[in-house]
């Protein structure tokens, strides 16, 4: 199958400081890749390069053909990208948010309800818009004309997966995606994400924690100081990727198994 | 329309409507300009008999400082929440960004100004309400929204940002200031257009410098 993703030979530097070395990686539709690694060692860099935030100091990243340094415009069309951070805007409603984003991502005006306009709130099979589609999605339909500062940690990041998934893209970035979320909004975010990246998507997600969120990873990339260390494929077990992985994360690991 | 219009006028009128919401730009700098003018008035009257001279300087420099103000709530908005990463993943030219924030606030002092002016009239017993002063308030706003949206971008990333924006700001709209209080003067000292018209072109380079250089290097600042 064709590659969705393929990045070669990315480099990044920080003054002189190299935080990224040669990572090569390519994904295709349908798989759910996780980055795993300790603060700092270049995961988020890594995820930043491929959601064309950062512009590398070497390599080249194509994204469903397209050369995402040379037209990153056409690049970010293709990308939808979830972080720690919600980037939702806390006085706008949630439906006000997506439509914004909407517009910034040229969905037609047809496919965003005027947002004074009645809605059939009984349709639940047959959404009438993206929005919508997208709040459905998240179970936020209730909460469309609630403002997003009103919002719990797992329902903003409900609304930030609304955003990311507002455009349909085929690839799905997800950097540190469960950071701040309690047991239960985590496992719901989790159900969340394997269903979203059933839907011929693309996911690529980064973590630090090695108990959540990994559940339907089809492969798992262990990256250490910049380089990627270790490959694995499905059916790897926490205590490997412990094992794999520097002492932090071992930590960490043993810290919540207790 | 084209897309890239749509772009920025969504960008625009997400701004207004954060700003009917929080009230915070438009208020702040509105309360700030009428504060500075009253104080101004109270303590310029002690020394001098006639405000003539020194009202254009008092009007921009007023203009200028709250014109800061919303310039760096403007830019401090989109870094709650990292909001700037959601604007720079939309599939968009960087430069839509920047007209949207610049257009924005221009639309944000212009606000202020309509309602500063004519106070200012009232309380330095000026001729202020002219048609010739507004031409020289709308470009030097322009301008000045131009350069500061620009700057702003630069400041945002950093811890200080509140304190790098006038330090880098100000002295770039040095001439600016300048030629906006000469031209103003001309037209409340109904000098002949002739002779402070030079003035006006500076304000307009002045705005086409920084519109331009905006446009062409925004991608480079929020990339960099």
């Amino acid at each position: 199958m064709d590659a969705l993703l393929t990045a070669t030979n990315l480099g990044k530097l920080y003054g002189m400081r190299p935080v990224l070395k040669g990572v090569s990686l390519s994904v295709t539709r349908g798989e759910f890749v996780a980055v795993l690694g300790a603060n700092g060692a270049g995961k988020t860099t890594l995820l930043r390069i491929l959601a064309t935030l950062t512009r590398p100091s070497a390599g080249s990243l194509r994204i469903a053909g397209v050369d995402a340094l040379a037209h990153a415009d056409r690049a970010r069309a293709l990308i939808g990208m979830v972080s720690h951070q919600s980037l939702i805007y806390p006085d706008l409603t949630a439906r006000e948010n997506l439509e914004f984003f909407g517009r910034m991502y040229g969905i037609s005006d047809s496919e965003i309800p005027a947002s004074d306009s009645t809605i059939d709130t009984t349709s639940l099979q047959n959404p009438k818009s993206r929005i919508e589609d997208a709040l459905r999605r998240v179970n936020l339909w209730q909460r469309r004309d609630d403002f997003a500062r009103t919002f719990s940690r797992g329902m903003t990041q409900r609304l930030t997966i609304a955003r990311a998934i507002l455009h349909d893209p085929p690839l799905l970035l997800l950097d540190e995606p469960f950071t701040g979320l309690d047991q239960t909004s985590a496992a719901n975010l989790s159900a969340l994400l394997r269903e979203t990246a059933m839907r011929e998507r693309a996911v690529i997600m980064t973590t630090h924690e090695l108990s959540r969120g990994l559940d339907g990873v089809t492969r798992a990339l262990i990256i250490k100081a910049g380089r990627i260390e270790h490959e694995l494929a499905a059916g790897f077990t926490p205590d490997l990727l412990a094992n794999l992985m520097d002492s932090s994360a071992a930590v960490a690991t043993s810290n919540l198994q207790s | 329309m084209p897309l890239f219009a749509k772009q920025v006028l969504a960008l625009i009128r997400k701004d207004i409507l954060q700003e009917l919401r929080t009230r915070e730009s438009i208020t702040a700098m509105l309360v700030f300009a009428v504060m500075a003018i009253v104080m101004f008035n109270f303590a310029l009257r002690l020394r001098v008999d006639s405000f003539l001279p020194l009202t254009p300087g008092v009007l921009w420099v007023t203009l200028v400082f709250a014109g800061t103000l919303g310039l760096s709530r403007s830019m401090s908005s989109e870094q709650i929440n990292q909001c700037m990463d959601g604007l720079l993943l939309a599939p968009a030219d960087r430069s839509v960004i920047f007209l949207g924030k610049a257009i924005t606030n221009v639309l944000f002092t212009l606000a202020v100004s309509v309602i500063l002016i004519p106070v200012m009239a009232i309380l330095f017993d000026e001729s202020l309400m002219q048609a010739g002063v507004w031409l020289v308030v709308l470009l030097g706003v322009v301008g000045y929204a131009g350069a500061g949206t620009l700057i702003a971008t630069m400041a945002a990333s950093t811890r200080a940002r509140e304190v790098f924006l006038p330090i880098l700001l100000f002295p770039l709209a040095l001439p600016l200031l300048v030629a906006a209080v000469i031209a103003t003067s001309g037209f409340l000292d109904q000098l002949p257009l002739s002779e402070f018209a030079s003035w006006i072109g500076v304000e307009v380079a002045f705005l086409v410098i920084f519109w331009t250089a905006g446009t062409l290097l925004f991608e480079f600042l929020v990339e960099g």
